[in-house]
């Protein structure tokens, strides 16, 4: 078995498709962090002070914090003056898609992300999807906006959104993830250069699913987006993210934060495919992703579900969670997250039940391959005042070869006897005798490996708008290609 | 159909296959049986080009084609089928998404056309009603939590859904109730026709009450130790392996 491992292995290679760099001119800030900096990049949003201050003051606290150590990865201390914190394309804000430069235009292209609205428009059965696409630290276009304005949604950027709707932002603007949440949040707050918000007003379904692509295709420089999605009182909304970054030698960090707030009744959907640059089979390059994602159920019967389908980054740490709040609200976890060669993930989520007859449901696929490192992290608190809450955890994992690692850390605190709070979990192995049965019955290996790894994440692939799917099914086949034989 | 000269092979570096000749002709139906770990399902695996075995000398032909070299899809779509000893679950690919992808590869590979999702639905129905196995199954993972006589049962409709040129079944009988049984001796019956062949591992003379062999070889040791008709199977039952042994090769 050991030699047919190691053939499996031999076949494990994948290439990145969406590994080229763009040729644009871009504004770029020289390297390092300090009070400078970030009233630069406050300056060059042309914030108002009250943003300003409140940048400045996460930088202060970030000042006095340290990077998590718990996770289960493992990388050189990153130098955080060694980072360009602005880069933008050249030029003034487009302000409308005629603008955007035409190669920046063209990249999304190549990436397959149709941002002309006459091209979205023109697939009869294609379902309309509203972009907004975020280069480097700056959104660069954001399509639909007037179909949008008419059902009275708000979809622009947040520099946008901190000019126009500065009311809602200094509402909740940090308030699922306060500044000082963690060291990555902390920083994500002093020097956040871009990303979407989101405002679906009272009892308003949003007619298209929203969608976010984030580009990063400067050198050395740190991309942190700051998303906030805000559904009001029996709104409903679906919202897709989706990423890549060009093949470089060097890691790059990104530090998002996204923060989603469900008032009574309200549904929001968040989904993500992760491709960001995994690093190559050494593990050269690659893309740090360390992202706080949260979502706040504050309405009764209000409903946040995170899916998430990672395939890239060399290191992801991650761990969209849900405040439950509300009485009766909902929390899901739905996630895939698959390691390859050298990438390394520790990702999960939070269940925080504080409400009455709270629910929170989590599915979590993992799988790894290579000699890669997956991790499972979970964390459900019942809180005292959280009667008949639930929930139902399940945890898979899924090893293709046996130089990989796969390991579950899953925390449960329940204060109260009446919760319930279930817990199952498997680890498989993609073996030998399995693909040689599906040979044996004329598949090939490498259609037999992205079978047997689509039917493990059936379930999580359900929870994803259509197109989406589609996506996330060939996105491993690619992020497997050769896996196997 | 089937020819197998002087074929030398090893196990994890150990010679289990010491020169095995083997002629199998369209529409005949042989029986092998042997004492454990004499060798059968090695060289079942040989055939099928399991890569823990490894051929070290001798040849083995399908329709005229060497299959030394070939990799395991490539033999299947030659028209080799092999039904496990021991089948395998892959949860969480459904049954049926497995014998379409199955069955799609084989009709890809000989440039056939594509059957459409309806009629194919139909086929493997009608299939698994003939075995007996409900449509229930055919949405579960490949195999999970099938019982013992479940596996074996899906095993052949796999085989009657590829229409293989030769079968070798590793012991389909083991495990089986005596319906069972009947069932799938019916379906290896209805199955087999003057265009293909069947090769039968067993241990069992019951299996060949209802499959009736051409051929019965005895391996022993890695070795066809004696070839006879079905009475060689009736005469094993009585005597066991030990004293054809004995009685010198
Ligand atoms: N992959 C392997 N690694 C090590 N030994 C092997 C391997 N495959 C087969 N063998 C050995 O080869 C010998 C023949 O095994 P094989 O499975 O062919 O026997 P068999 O005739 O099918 O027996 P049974 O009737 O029990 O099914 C046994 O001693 C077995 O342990
Ligand atoms: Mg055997």
């Amino acid at each position: 078995m050991a030699e047919g491992n190691d053939t499996l292995q031999e076949r494990l290679s994948s290439e990145y498709s969406a590994g080229f760099v763009t040729d644009i001119e871009s504004e770029t800030l020289p390297p390092g962090l300090d009070e400078d900096t970030v009233r630069h990049i406050s300056a060059k949003k042309e914030e108002p002070r009250w943003m300003t201050d409140w940048r400045l003051q996460a930088y202060r606290r970030w000042r006095t914090m340290h990077p998590p150590r718990w996770a289960h990865v493992q990388f050189p201390p990153i130098d955080f003056q060694a980072i360009s914190y602005f880069s933008a394309p050249k030029g003034d804000r487009p302000k409308s898609l005629e603008e955007v430069d035409p190669e920046i235009l063209s990249t999304y292209e190549k990436l397959g992300i149709p941002l002309h609205e006459q091209e979205a428009l023109a697939g009869v059965e294609r379902p309309r999807v509203a972009v907004d696409a975020v280069f480097d630290s700056v959104s660069v276009a954001t399509t639909f906006r007037e179909t949008l304005r008419e059902a009275g949604v708000v979809f622009c950027s947040i520099a946008d959104a901190v000019r126009e709707y500065p009311e809602l932002v200094r509402k909740y603007l940090g308030s699922v993830v306060p500044r000082a949440d963690n060291f990555y949040a902390a920083l994500n707050s002093a020097v956040f250069s871009d990303g979407s918000f989101v405002y679906i007003p009272k009892h308003t379904r949003c007619p298209m699913e929203l969608s976010t692509y984030f580009r990063i295709n400067a050198q050395n420089t740190g991309q942190f987006e700051r998303t906030l999605i805000i559904a009001d009182e029996g709104a409903y909304v679906s919202y897709l993210e989706g990423c890549t970054a060009p093949m470089r030698d060097e890691n790059q960090l990104h530090a998002a934060v996204v923060e989603l707030v469900a008032l009574d009744d309200a549904e929001i959907k968040y989904s993500t495919v992760q491709n960001w640059f995994p690093g190559d089979a050494e593990g050269r390059g690659g893309i740090y992703n360390f992202v706080t994602k949260r979502g706040a159920c504050l309405g009764a019967r209000s409903k946040i579900s995170w899916t998430q389908v990672e395939t890239g980054s060399a290191i992801t740490w991650k761990y969209p969670s849900v405040v439950l709040r509300g009485d009766g609200s909902t929390g899901e976890f739905y996630s895939v997250a698959l390691t390859n060669n050298r990438q390394q993930a520790d990702t999960g989520t939070k269940m925080l039940h504080i409400g009455r007859n709270t629910k929170s449901t989590i599915i979590s696929k993992g799988i790894s391959a290579g000699q890669s490192q997956n991790s499972y992290r979970g964390r459900v608190r019942m809180n005292p005042a959280a009667t008949g809450a639930r929930n139902y955890t399940q945890c898979d994992s899924l090893l293709i070869g046996d130089r990989c690692g796969a390991h579950t850390f899953p925390f449960i605190e329940s204060r109260i006897p009446s919760a319930i709070v279930e817990h199952e979990a498997t680890t498989s192995k993609v073996n030998e005798d399995q693909l040689f049965l599906c040979q044996q019955r004329g598949i090939d290996p490498e259609k037999a490996i992205s079978m047997i790894v689509n039917g493990f994440c059936k379930e999580v692939f359900r929870q994803l708008p259509m197109e989406f799917a589609v996506e996330a099914g060939k996105l491993l086949e690619v992020s497997l290609e050769g896996a196997v034989g | 159909m089937l020819e197998i000269t002087d074929l030398h092979a090893r196990a994890a570096g150990k010679p289990i296959l010491k020169g095995i000749d083997l002629v199998v002709r369209p529409g005949e139906v042989h029986a092998i049986m042997g004492p454990n770990g004499s060798g059968k399902s090695t060289l079942a695996n040989a055939l099928a080009g399991r890569p823990d075995v490894e051929v070290t000398a001798g040849d083995m032909r399908l329709v005229g084609t060497s299959l030394i070299g070939l990799a395991p899809e490539e033999r299947a779509h030659l028209g080799l089928f092999l039904a496990f000893q021991y089948p395998v679950e892959i949860p969480g690919v459904s049954n049926m998404e497995f014998l379409k992808a199955a069955v799609d590869s084989h009709n890809k590979a000989l440039e056939r056309d594509e059957l459409s999702a309806a009629s194919f639905v139909a086929l493997v129905r009608e299939a698994a009603s003939r075995l007996h196995l409900a449509p229930e199954f055919l949405r579960r993972g490949v195999n999970a939590g099938f019982s013992g006589g479940e596996k074996k049962r899906n095993e052949i409709l796999q085989m009657l859904l590829l229409e293989p040129r030769l079968a070798v079944l590793d012991e389909t009988d083991s495990g089986l109730d005596i319906d069972a049984l009947r069932t799938v001796a019916s379906g290896v019956n209805a199955f087999a026709s003057e265009a293909n062949a069947v090769l039968l591992i067993t241990h069992y003379q019951r299996l060949l009450d209802h499959i009736t062999p051409d051929f019965v070889h005895v391996l022993l040791d890695g070795r066809i130790a004696r070839t006879g008709d079905k009475s060689l199977a009736h005469a094993l039952e009585a005597d066991g392996y030990a004293r054809l042994a004995e009685s010198g090769t």
